[in-house]
This record gives structure tokens, C-alpha cells and sequence, in this order.
């Protein structure tokens, strides 16, 4: 070798992770930075092969071996702890007699400069590694920044949900909604009649295509629901496919039947989705604010649900008023919603 | 202004005068919020309401809070991730300075919509430097006098340091920069490996 002592200087100014070996794999020269991954260990004049484990692209343990391989790009591990991951390449010149590697730690880097309590120094000027840890813990700050304003804008959003008054899925009311509104009703002592409802088989919809299908039903129902009532009256989805109405004003038992018939008669045209088409229909049960002197809301919402149980009970897609002799506790075993459906009426 | 910077100015009123004070602040300025949010962009004119509301509520100059923001920034135990990103910048005080050409790169490279005012270093002689500030709002000049004081200490460098007085017409501000020793005291040390609580 013609000016080893500038080839050293050279290599260990641009590259000090880098090692030079003999003809045999022994050391003859290490750069500062790879001799701080081993301290206390003496590397020059022994075998690069008792330090570093050649993993890829094979596991070679002979100098001829590694050299064939000038060029390409090796994996290494370090032996003893920590067993640090690194990367190099290999250049060899005079015959071979001489090779450089010059390593980096690839992916290791993180662990590595807290292992080893590397500095910048320990770095070539023009290494990127120090940018890239700048860049590790800059985003990691923001992305910290940005995680907790995730937090806090979904709580907002959970704490808006349940202040609002709207049913997502449908555009209707819910149940808060419902609440409020029969409250302030009857409060005003306003004239209403109070409807509960059900889908049926609506489950086996659900079942059957999917709940996109379902929900596809539900949005259909709604708009059957608006159209066939006025801009005073008002409509609320209080479960899964369970609505409310209030229909302002006092209503005689035949228009009762008529509404209702309009809306079953509505519900059960095949609902098309997707290539299939939903049959669902639905039971209605009515009550009346005049059936007492001063209902309370959870009295009406009580009668028009045993309205809507003895609506089932008698074959579905039907309609009941509340008479005082229906029973106003639902048997649990027999909930409506709950057994097998009876076929669709034709 | 981007919220990086208004929370900048919340954290320092509320974790140097305490919370009750920066509530006031907040009123004063008109705001109709408690907390600006770090990754928001908020108008240029609420910060600079809330700067006018600092000095009031504070008794103290809009200058003097800017320059303590700036110190706020490097030395608070709340904000260390905020040192450790800048002493990145260099081994040791005068790499630093020259590294503050590129801040607004470095700035815009974490976050990507965060413009930080231009910045350029000046080198007169080896000990003296001046740093000139381009940016739309005034001010940034003191922040920056109170960053560089306090990254003097961090690197243990002993500094003096002044901001020159401009003509409000023109758009930038000068801080001068005499170092007098760069290895003065200890310093705090600087550990890459190191994560930031």
C-alpha cells in the first residue's frame, strides 16, 4: 500500500465507522466511531471475523469468501452485547491484500446512539444521521401534538352527539328529542295523539343482506315517515328499528285506521338494495293524550307500546288503539321484536 | 399565526404567573376559548391581542414578554423537546448560530405548516455576529434575543446580547451578537440518545 497513513486520515475524516483488513480478515486499521462499539476491545491485529458476524447475504468466515462479495451490500452483527444490527459494503484493492468495509447502523441507528452515547463528532460532517434523529424527535413531538387534539376533538364529538337532537342515521329525532318535545307538548296541554312502531322482519333483513341493507330500510322508512306526516307532527327513531310519533291535534279512531294503513301499506313495497329486494312491514299502536285527565309522558309512551304488543300479537302489519283493558306490563319472554317472525302475509 | 406559537405564549404566561392570570389574559384579548390548540392555525390578529392583553395584565413591556417567551422556551422543564430539537442545530454555540439560517426549514420539516420569520446570520469578526429577522408580525427579534440567551447558558457560552431598534417601516430586526467566551461554564449537557419527557 503506497500512503497508507492518508488513506487512514482520509477514511476516518468521511467515514468513521470503517475498518481496513489484510488479506487474512485481520484489522489494521479502525475508524474512531466503530472502536466505540467496542470498548475495551482491542481490534487491530486480530480477526475482523471474531468481533463481526457476517449474516448476509450468507454467512461467510473466510476473507476469499467476503471478498467475492466486493461491492455489495452486507448485513453484520456485532458480537457480545449489545448484538447491534449493521449494514456495510465491502472494497478491495492491491491484489486483495487490502479491504475496506465501511459500516453504518441502518435501522439500529436509534438504539445505537443510546447504546453507545454517540455525539454528533461520532458522525461523518455529512452523515444525515443527526438530521434524521432531529427529524425522529420533531415528529414524534408533533404527531404527540397532533394525537392529543385527536383526543380532545373526538371527545367534543361524543359530547356533541349526546347533546344533539338528531338521529344520524335517519335525519328523524331521537329519543332525547322525543323526550323534550312530548314534554314541552304536554306541558302546553296540547291535543295529541302518540303512535309507537315497529319494523318486522326487519331483523331478517339485517340478517339476510347485511347491515347496509338495514340501514338502507331504515332511511326509506324515514322518508315514508316524513312524507306521510305534517311539518307540526313530529317523528323520532328511539332504537334499533323502533319510532315514535306525535301527531299534533285530536285524531278519530278512522282516520287512525287510515294513517295506519297508509303507512303499512307504504312500508311493505319491496324496499330494492343492491340488486335484492327488502320486504319488511310494520305494527302501529296508538294512544291518545285525551285518555286521561293530565297524562304524563311516560303513561302515553306505556299504552301505545301495549297498543303495538296486542298489534303484533295479532298477526303483525296491523294496527291497535289503547283501550284500558290492555295489559300495560309486557310479558318478557314474549317481546314482540324478539321470537321467530310469522310469514309475510301475501 | 400558527397555534404552535400562540400555545407557545399559553404555556408561558400559565406556567410562569399561573393559570388564573392567563384566564385573564384570554378575556382581555376577547378570546372566547381557554386553550389555543398546538396544531391549529389561528388569525394574526389574536396574537396580537393576546400580547397586548399580556402586557397589561402582566405590567410589562410587549418586548420584555416576547424576550422572556424566547427564554421560556429553551430553559422551561415543559418545553424541554423544544431545546433539545434546537441544540441539534450544533456541537457547540457558534455551530448553533450558524445553524439558525436553516431553522425555518428545520421548523417546516417537523411541522409542516409552521413558517418561522426568515433568519440570517451575519459573521463580522470571529466574536461578533448580528442576526437579521424577516417576518410579517414585529417582535420576533426580542424572541429570538431571549432564545439565544438561553441557549448561551445551555452551551455554557457567555454572550452579550442587543436588539437593535428599527425604523417601523422596515420589515426585519437586527439582534447583535458578542461572544465573549464559548466555553465559559459547564453548560447542560446534550445527550442524543436522550428522549424528551
Amino acid at each position: 500500500m503506497s500512503h497508507p497513513h492518508e488513506l487512514y486520515e482520509l477514511l476516518d475524516l468521511f467515514c468513521p465507522m470503517h475498518v481496513v483488513l489484510d488479506h487474512e480478515g485481520r484489522v489494521l486499521h479502525a475508524g474512531d466511531t466503530l472502536r466505540k462499539l467496542l470498548p475495551g476491545t482491542a481490534l487491530v491485529g486480530y480477526s475482523f471475523f471474531d468481533q463481526f458476524e457476517i449474516l448476509r447475504p450468507r454467512a461467510f468466515t473466510s476473507m476469499t469468501a467476503l471478498r467475492a462479495e466486493a461491492g455489495k451490500r452486507l448485513r453484520l452483527r456485532k458480537q457480545g452485547t449489545p448484538r447491534t444490527i449493521l449494514k456495510g459494503v465491502l472494497y478491495s484493492f492491491e491484489n486483495g491484500r487490502i479491504s475496506v468495509i465501511n459500516l453504518s447502523f441502518g435501522f439500529s441507528v436509534l438504539d445505537a446512539v443510546r447504546d453507545y452515547a454517540l455525539t454528533s463528532a461520532d458522525f461523518a460532517a455529512t452523515d444525515l444521521t443527526i438530521e434524521m434523529l432531529y427529524l425522529v424527535e420533531a415528529k414524534s413531538a408533533a404527531m404527540e401534538a397532533s394525537r392529543k387534539l385527536n383526543l380532545r376533538l373526538q371527545g367534543a364529538k361524543i359530547a356533541a352527539e349526546e347533546q344533539a337532537f338528531t338521529d344520524t342515521l335517519t335525519g328523524l329525532k331521537n329519543r332525547r328529542a322525543l323526550d323534550t318535545i312530548l314534554a314541552r307538548w304536554l306541558q302546553a296541554g296540547r291535543a295529541l295523539t302518540l303512535v309507537q312502531m315497529d319494523l318486522d322482519f326487519f331483523k331478517s333483513v339485517n340478517d339476510r343482506l347485511g347491515h347496509a341493507a338495514g340501514d338502507h330500510v331504515l332511511q326509506t322508512v324515514a322518508r315514508i315517515l316524513v312524507e306521510e306526516t305534517r311539518d307540526e307532527d313530529c317523528v323520532a327513531r328511539v332504537g334499533g328499528d323502533e319510532f315514535v310519533l306525535l301527531l299534533a291535534g285530536r285524531m278519530a279512531p278512522e282516520k287512525m285506521a287510515s294513517f295506519a294503513a297508509r303507512l303499512i301499506s307504504r312500508i311493505e313495497a319491496p324496499i330494492p338494495f343492491k340488486g335484492e329486494a327488502c320486504r319488511i312491514s310494520t305494527s302501529l299502536g296508538f294512544t291518545r293524550s285525551s285518555v286521561a285527565d293530565d297524562p304524563s309522558a311516560e303513561d302515553l309512551l306505556e299504552q301505545a307500546d301495549a297498543a303495538l304488543y296486542a298489534a303484533k300479537r295479532q298477526g303483525r302489519a296491523q294496527h291497535k288503539v289503547y283501550a284500558p283493558k290492555m295489559s300495560l306490563v309486557l310479558p318478557q319472554e314474549n317481546k314482540p321484536s324478539g321470537g321467530p317472525a310469522p310469514p309475510l302475509p301475501p | 399565526m400558527h397555534g404552535l406559537m400562540n400555545r407557545a405564549i399559553q404555556s408561558f404566561v400559565r406556567d410562569t404567573y399561573g393559570r388564573d392570570r392567563w384566564v385573564e389574559v384570554t378575556r382581555l384579548a376577547g378570546l372566547d376559548f381557554i386553550n389555543f390548540e398546538a396544531m391549529l392555525q389561528y388569525d394574526d390578529a389574536l396574537t396580537d391581542a393576546v400580547l397586548d392583553a399580556c402586557a397589561q395584565v402582566l405590567g410589562v413591556p410587549r418586548e420584555t414578554i416576547l424576550e422572556d417567551i424566547g427564554t421560556y422556551l429553551v430553559s422551561h422543564p415543559n418545553v424541554e423537546a423544544l431545546r433539545r430539537l434546537l441544540r441539534f442545530g450544533g456541537e457547540t454555540f457558534v455551530e448553533f448560530l450558524h445553524s439558525l439560517d436553516e431553522l425555518p426549514d428545520r421548523a417546516r420539516l417537523a411541522v409542516e405548516d409552521l413558517r418561522l420569520p426568515g433568519m440570517e446570520l451575519r459573521e463580522h469578526s470571529l466574536n461578533r455576529f448580528s442576526l437579521v429577522c424577516r417576518g410579517s408580525q414585529p417582535g420576533f427579534g426580542h424572541v429570538m434575543m431571549g432564545v439565544l440567551r438561553a441557549l448561551a447558558d445551555d452551551y455554557g457560552a457567555l454572550v452579550f446580547l442587543e436588539c437593535r431598534d428599527q425604523p417601523s417601516d422596515q420589515p426585519f430586526e437586527t439582534v447583535d451578537i458578542t461572544l465573549f467566551e464559548s466555553a465559559f461554564a459547564e453548560g447542560r449537557s446534550f445527550d442524543l440518545g436522550a428522549v424528551a419527557g
